[in-house]
């Protein structure tokens, strides 16, 4: 294998770029792959590190969970929740089909 | 002395003596920002308009007599990641060039409750990724310092705009050190607290485990003045912690007798630049004056700090990025071709995202993709637990670690931007305190050839007191605050 695919291929980014709904260009798909392996090579140091039967942590200061009521509030006005929308139609944003 | 110059809290004393109107004193830093702003580029968006009502309205309570809050007049910059209402916020990107947020973020209502003018909305790196500023849609921020040098990242803007004198504060955010970079290189104060001491409501997410808002000020007085405004509990960030009410201000002076100060070895290691690191030693030495122990300790697993940082932080900002659809914000890409849900989608991204936010989405959509998720996401967050260990051990043996915020002083603008590795490792001291929770303060401890070296002080959780303490009482040897770029 090629060591600029080392870590991560060029179609493995087109595949990932789909996954993330996020168009490449040619070029765009050439640097990355090699950057990516670049930075992955890098990242790897981590394999060094002994972490079994150590627990992840998921929040640094220990909170877990946390519940209020649920009582209603003031929410946006309809007016304003769209007023950014690139498409509207009526009290709705309006989206590409999907079918 | 110009009176953009003076302190937050020299400003408010003379608008609460009346000697300055607050009305007059945004007259002079918008005409100050006039005559900068050409070469710094610190603001997205100026808010004259705004910023003269508040004034007015601040300027009649005085008159008035009537009870005004702790940042009465004082312009405020705030970084374009904060939302604000009726104010654009664009985080820098074009995706949503165009966004005005209905609502404003917690610490936007608090600013603004204590009377705060808010002059701006700062300049950053694309949704707050990068050290350098260079990856805004709207163009890279100066230095002040040397405008042919980076200004640090990802709060350039708000960094830039206190060292050229176009703000008395700022807000910044730091996910990685996005605070402290930009304060080390400007030559101003940041402090980045505690994971939950601020709400981050209205932050537009990039990394939300690790990120915290912060203030940022040209004196360490004036950045626990701000911090005493934007601290405690929000129910409507659940990641935030209940804790008492304080008034960092108070308290600042005092003895530092005795205090146990450790220097981490791994953090002046080889790669550090050797200006920094004697910098910080001579910095250190000096606190002796104080009565302060200080030595070299080894905290081995800094060094994968920066691995598990960059591949959390990339996981959370694919997924956290992933609203952004063009469907009910931001840019959407238009034809007049019968294009489905998917394809628009994808164009709006690929049209509206910069290189490096792409960059990163693919990484972490990588990291967290089935096959690779315990390799790597699952993995640092396993390592964040060992490095937390640590970092605990180390607060059983010292009060406060001192190294250095920037491995490297301000760079060229263009330098790096091409090596994305090589601008991540610039984060090496910076990520740590935000991988584990802990409050971390940066100011400058001396100069080099006209450009500012930041020393960064790290506290247990919840000590942002102590560490402003430190900050304090450095000043008062170091008089950093007299110092100022020649623009």
């Amino acid at each position: 294998m090629e060591k600029r695919e080392k870590h991560i291929s060029r179609s493995q980014v087109e595949h990932l770029a789909w996954l993330a709904r996020l168009e490449l260009t040619e070029e765009e798909k050439e640097l990355y792959t090699a950057q990516l392996n670049e930075i992955l090579e890098y990242f790897n140091r981590l394999s060094e590190i002994n972490t079994e039967n150590v627990p992840p942590t998921y929040h640094v200061i220990g909170k877990v969970n946390v519940f209020r009521e649920d009582e209603i509030q003031p929410s946006l006005q309809v007016e304003e929740a769209l007023k950014n929308a690139p498409k509207k139609r009526n009290s709705f944003f309006e989206a590409p089909k999907i079918l | 002395m110009k009176v953009y110059w003076l302190s937050a809290q020299e400003i408010k004393q003379k608008i609460l003596s009346q000697e300055l109107k607050v009305e007059e004193v945004v007259q002079i830093v918008l005409e100050r920002i006039r005559e900068v702003e050409e070469k710094v580029n610190a603001f997205v968006t100026v808010c004259e308009k705004e910023a003269f009502q508040k004034a007015k309205e601040v300027d009649k309570k005085i008159v008035e007599g009537r009870k005004v809050g702790l940042l009465a007049g004082i312009p405020v910059a705030v970084k374009d990641n904060i939302s604000t209402r009726n104010i654009r916020t664009t985080c820098s990107s074009k995706i949503l060039e165009n966004y005005v947020p209905p609502f404003n973020a917690t610490v936007v209502e608090k600013i603004l409750a204590e009377d705060a003018v808010i002059i701006g909305k700062t300049n950053m790196d694309e949704f707050a990724m990068g050290t350098t500023t260079e990856t805004s849609f709207f163009g890279p921020t100066k230095n002040p310092w040397d405008l042919t040098r980076v200004p640090g990242g990802s709060s350039g803007g708000s960094a830039a705009a206190l060292a050229a004198g176009e703000a008395f504060l700022a807000l910044g955010s730091d996910t990685g050190g996005s605070i402290r970079c930009p304060a080390s290189f400007c030559g101003v104060v940041g402090l980045k607290p505690t994971y939950g001491l601020v709400s981050r409501y209205g932050l537009i997410a990039y990394a939300n485990t690790f990120e915290q808002i912060g203030p940022m000020a040209r004196t360490t007085a004036d950045c626990a003045l701000l911090l005493t405004v934007i601290a405690g509990w929000d129910w409507r960030d659940s990641t935030s912690i209940e804790t008492p009410p304080k008034n960092y201000v108070e308290g600042l002076a005092g003895s530092l007798k005795k205090l146990k100060v450790g220097i981490p070895r791994e953090m002046v290691a080889e790669g550090v630049d050797e200006k920094v690191v004697k910098a910080v030693f001579d910095y250190v030495s000096r606190l002796e004056e104080f009565e302060v122990e200080w030595e070299e300790f080894s905290l081995p697993t800094l060094n994968y700090a920066l691995p598990a940082y960059y591949l959390i932080a990339m996981s959370e900002a694919s997924s956290n990025l992933a609203r952004f659809d063009g469907i009910r914000y931001g840019y959407r890409f238009s034809s007049d071709g019968n294009l489905d849900w998917n394809d628009v989608f994808s164009k709006s991204r690929k049209e509206g995202f910069g290189a490096e936010v792409k960059r990163r989405i693919i990484l972490g959509t990588y990291a967290l993709s089935a096959g690779y998720y315990g390799k790597f996401f699952l993995k640092s967050l396993k390592t964040i637990t060992l490095i937390k260990k640590d970092f605990e051990e180390a607060f059983k043996r010292f009060d406060v670690l001192v190294g250095p915020t920037m491995p490297v002083l301000p760079f060229k603008l263009g330098e790096k931007i091409n090596d994305p590795l090589a601008l991540y490792l610039c984060d090496i001291d910076t990520v740590p305190a935000n991988l584990v929770g802990i409050p971390a303060i940066t100011f400058p401890c001396s100069f080099y050839d006209g450009l500012p070296i930041g020393v960064q002080i790290m506290g247990a959780p919840f000590k942002e007191d102590l560490i402003l303490k430190v900050a304090y009482m450095s000043e008062k040897i170091l008089q950093f605050s007299r110092f100022n770029p020649n623009l």
